[in-house]
């Protein structure tokens, strides 16, 4: 897979580390600001509340 | 097949880097954006109690309330409590459950806080013993409330918020305060309670510098 993507990034190598640290940083700042957070409210497990019934959807801590 | 091989086993690494990158954004990540809300619920806190006081004065939901202290936790601990108990509220700081009492009223002034994540106001509520001090400063006063008991209760265990926890139908004669956070770490099976009641009111300490 990688080596796939390596040999189809243009240009030699100092061209192809750029693209290939700045696809990797892209990649990295999907995942942290829309898809992590997203994510954690899913399997949020600390949970403070006191509450009936026991906290399983909206109100959480 | 070597290829399928090869693909299989860089699909696993990638995998283990994105969990890496996930657990990190879980316990750090979500600490800056706490942070972040503290520092402007602070500003905006503070500044209002510099403000001439009006009379009719409400706190809304989400926005900053009183200041807790916890003297055992370090000289730098203190975070804002927020009005509210909603998942939002609680990401910006501890909260305080709408209805319960105002910190030094007759009855019960209850705070819920994460006790792992975003930044964990309420990690080190384990290592309170009885005797200890938490301090609540509002506009005009501090209020210092001494741990009375510590309990593990299921998380139904609404009736620990009640006026006089445990006595829901019973009327309030004392002025308390209850720490709410999930237990064991890194899990939501149960809660940990921390009681307490109110030992003396000072003079809020205006500090030099604002923290």
């Amino acid at each position: 897979m990688y080596a796939w993507i390596w040999r189809r990034l243009p240009g030699a190598w100092p061209a192809k580390t750029a693209a290939a640290a700045g696809i990797v940083l892209a990649v990295a700042a999907v995942l942290w600001y829309a898809l992590f957070p997203r994510l954690e409210a899913q399997i949020q497990f600390d949970h403070g509340v006191v509450q009936t019934p026991a906290p399983s959807g909206t109100p959480g801590g | 097949m070597r290829t399928v091989l090869r693909g299989v086993g860089e699909l696993c690494i990638t995998a283990g880097l994105i969990v890496m990158l996930f657990v990190t954004y879980e316990l750090w990540g979500t600490g800056r954006y706490t942070q972040g809300q503290q520092d402007r619920l602070q500003d905006e806190m503070l500044n209002g109690w510099r403000a001439a006081k009006v009379t009719t004065e409400k706190v809304k939901l989400g926005e900053g309330l009183a200041m807790i202290r916890v003297p055992r936790f370090g000289k730098g601990y203190h975070f804002v409590v927020v009005e509210g108990v909603t998942r939002a509220d609680l990401r910006k700081g501890p909260g305080h459950y709408p209805g319960t009492a105002l910190p030094g009223q007759l009855g019960n002034f209850v705070v819920s806080g994460h006790r792992t994540t975003y930044s964990a106001p309420f990690n080190r509520l384990g290592e309170l013993d009885r005797g200890d001090r938490i301090l609540i400063d509002t506009r005009d006063r501090q209020y210092v409330y001494k741990v009375t008991d510590r309990k593990i209760v299921k998380p139904s265990a609404t009736d620990v918020a009640a006026p006089v926890p445990f006595h829901p139908k019973r009327r309030p004669t004392e002025r308390l305060i209850t720490l709410t956070t999930c237990h064991p770490k890194y899990s939501a099976a149960e809660r940990m309670i921390i009681f307490g009641e109110l030992a003396e009111t000072l003079p809020r300490v205006r500090p030099a510098a604002g923290k």
